[in-house]
């Protein structure tokens, strides 16, 4: 009985399905709950969630991976996500983005385990880009010397 | 005596450090000054946008930083004191005073939350009277108004609300469509972040006109301000008693809440969004059945945008016919244009369709904030067409950009200044289009990808003229066997970009 010990892989994922009703339409909702709380998306807590909505791994996994938002992978400790729509490029964010690899030793998009530049389309901030955002919180017209300064008062 | 003194929170004025200037007036003004955290004005050049409250009206200071405050209370500015940030009132700034503000009329005036300060400015008078009015008669009114979807298809409101009316099927749903992933566009945001209960309103009339009891707002998560503004307006109705059952002894049921999206832009096509909400993946289902017959669980389903939505309240305040006064030909009523890019007055205008492109961006913009000339202007967000600074006379509205080679789309304008280079813009529509399609139909799940080789190769000197030519059949074959508007309007940034500005393609041969 394989897959009944693999329902109960996953205690905290079932609780955010239990928290939908189990309802198989509130799979988004769900999906971001349990990634809000854990930072992404573990096999075991796509199976929990698959049994426990009635669906199968496919169509779970098929969710997990047609949207941009879901992780299926441990994120880096900051994630900088940084807005690449043509506003933001009318105001020269690839010259922020060129500066942000270097000053942080990384690539857009590719992963890391201390801070990660991730490429995002509209925040909704297009009067005043290069607009950035880190954890729900939203910056304009942010050149290099502004997200240093802003990651530095992370600290 | 305490002065009321206004700091936005919406997410722009947020994002140039809203909070820190509100933290620094609260903590040297004391109990002299009571804090309103406000909608934007739409002035975002201005943001963070302090206002002070007077016997002669709110006068503006702005941008406003932390640094600032000191000074601001040297000059006096609780009782309207000069100083270089200072505006004067608020409402005679010229870029403010033009406007013709109906749905908008509140954001930035009103604290977003108070459902008191909402009913003091107007609010919930729509809303009243739709309850004393039958489901046809309101469809009648908005038929009336001319109003048309401000997502971008422009179809009329009436009509589709009147289809779902004719619907017999005992459940219906109705959807906002708040997934404004346009590049160049923040209307909705705005409006739910600056007045999330005239959102709210529009969808219980709406509720009220085809029958439906439940509601979503599908919200994209790139919005998180707005997620917890509509949320939390959402908790204040409903315990004010416009959300649930019988609202008013009404015989009107409604019940509304916030989905949030995930980062799929595709999800802004009305049967991806749908799907979305089911829990599944938001892949573009074929039309017919329209949801208005067919939509939410196979039931029928109206869905609408924020600004089509935010726009009813007061066409049932003030009637079809006040509504239609604005605006001309077939495109009735105002449209909330959004300025950005390279522009030196970004913000929000709402003004009567009919306002010319050069109005905006000039008039209005101001040029572009870098104080290069303006070398293009795209309209209508990423699938919208490029336009020549020579075509700015066109008057912006559905019909007529149309003939101009444009787009409405949601009333975005991105301005680009002369350091832009085209073929990289051509490259990024193409790139865009790969990474956002649902990839259910192959002129738009491939197609996007051979754009993109190609114009690499253009850009590489390779072949440049076949490539071209290349290019526009693959663009003619995308917008003719294309699914839905992502991979069919992909080529109008391609093909205008190639057309308008055929320098920054060829030049790369030598």
């Amino acid at each position: 009985m394989v897959t009944l010990l693999n329902t109960i892989e996953d205690p905290f994922a079932r609780q955010v399905c239990g928290d939908h009703g189990d309802q198989p339409e509130e799979l988004l909702e769900i999906l971001h709950g349990v990634q809000h709380e854990r930072g992404f998306l573990s096999e075991a807590a796509l199976r929990t969630i698959a049994y426990t909505l009635n669906l199968s791994r496919a169509e779970v996994h098929g969710v997990a991976s047609f949207y941009h938002d879901f992780k299926r992978e441990a994120q880096a400790k900051t994630v900088i996500k940084v807005c690449r729509a043509e506003a933001c490029q009318a105001n020269d964010c690839d010259d922020l983005i060129a500066k942000a690899e270097n000053e942080y030793g990384t690539k857009l998009d590719a992963p890391a385990k201390e801070v990660v530049l991730e490429s995002i389309f509209c925040l909704g901030n297009c009067a005043l880009g290069p607009a950035v955002l880190i954890d729900d919180n939203l910056y304009g017209r942010v050149d290099i010397e502004r997200l240093k300064s802003i990651m530095e008062s992370r600290k | 005596m305490t002065v009321r003194v206004y700091v936005p929170c919406d997410a722009a004025a947020l994002s140039m450090g809203a909070d820190d200037v509100a933290a620094a007036i609260a903590e040297q003004g004391g109990d002299k000054v009571e804090i309103i955290r406000n909608g934007s004005r739409g002035m975002l050049w201005l943001e963070p946008m302090v206002e002070v409250e007077t016997d002669k009206g709110r006068v503006a200071y702005g941008p406003v930083s932390k640094a600032d405050i000191a000074e601001l209370f040297k000059s006096d500015f609780l009782n309207a004191g000069d100083h270089p940030l200072g505006h004067g009132l608020t409402e005679q700034i010229p870029y403010f005073k033009k406007q013709e503000r109906l749905t908008f009329a509140r954001v930035g005036v009103t604290d977003p939350l108070s459902l008191s300060d909402y009913e003091m400015h107007d609010g919930l008078a729509g809303l009243k009277n739709a309850l004393t009015m039958s489901p046809s008669e309101i469809v009648a009114q908005v038929k009336e108004s001319g109003l048309r979807g401000r997502g971008g298809a422009g179809f009329p409101t009436g009509i589709k609300w009147e289809t779902a009316l004719a619907q017999t099927e005992p459940q219906k749903y109705l959807c906002c469509n708040a997934d404004e992933g346009d590049s160049g566009t923040f209307a909705d945001r705005m409006l739910m972040e600056g007045d999330p209960f005239c959102l709210i309103e529009g969808m219980i009339i709406g509720a009220r006109a085809i029958g439906a009891d439940t509601g979503y707002i599908y919200l994209r998560s790139e919005y998180p301000h707005a997620i917890k503004t509509m949320r939390r307006a959402i908790k204040v109705m409903e315990d004010a008693g416009w959300l649930g059952e019988n609202i008013k002894d009404s015989g009107t049921t409604f019940n509304l809440s916030v989905r949030v999206g995930a980062g799929a832009y595709i999800c802004g096509e009305e049967s991806s969004m749908l799907e979305s909400l089911e829990g599944k993946r938001g892949q573009v289902k074929v039309k017919p059945p329209i949801p208005a017959i067919k939509g939410l669980f196979n039931k029928p389903t109206i869905v609408n945008n924020v600004l089509s939505l935010a726009s009813v309240p007061i066409i049932m305040d003030k009637g079809g016919a006040f509504y239609k006064n604005y605006g001309q030909g077939r495109s009735l009523g105002t449209q909330p244009f959004q300025l950005a890019g390279d522009i030196k007055h970004g913000g929000l205008v709402e003004k009567a369709f009919g306002v010319t492109m050069r109005e905006l961006v000039e008039d209005f913009g101001g040029g572009t904030h870098s104080g290069h000339p303006i070398r293009t202007v795209q309209a209508g967000g990423p699938l919208g067409a490029y336009l020549s600074p020579e075509q700015f006379g066109v008057e912006m509205d559905y019909e007529k950009l149309a003939e101009a080679g444009g787009m409405m789309g949601h009333g975005g304008l991105v301005v680009f200044n002369d350091k832009v280079d085209m073929a990289k813009m051509a490259r990024y529509a193409m790139e865009f289009c790969e990474i956002e399609s649902c990839g259910k139909c192959t002129p738009c799940r491939v197609g996007a990808v051979r754009g993109k080789e190609t114009i690499d190769k253009i850009m590489a000197g390779e072949n440049v003229s076949e490539n071209l030519e290349l290019v526009d059949e693959l663009c003619d074959l995308m917008t003719e066997a294309s699914l839905c508007a992502m991979g069919g309007l992909t080529a109008m940034p391609v093909q205008s970009a190639i057309k308008l500005f055929p320098e920054d393609f060829k030049e790369r041969s030598t």
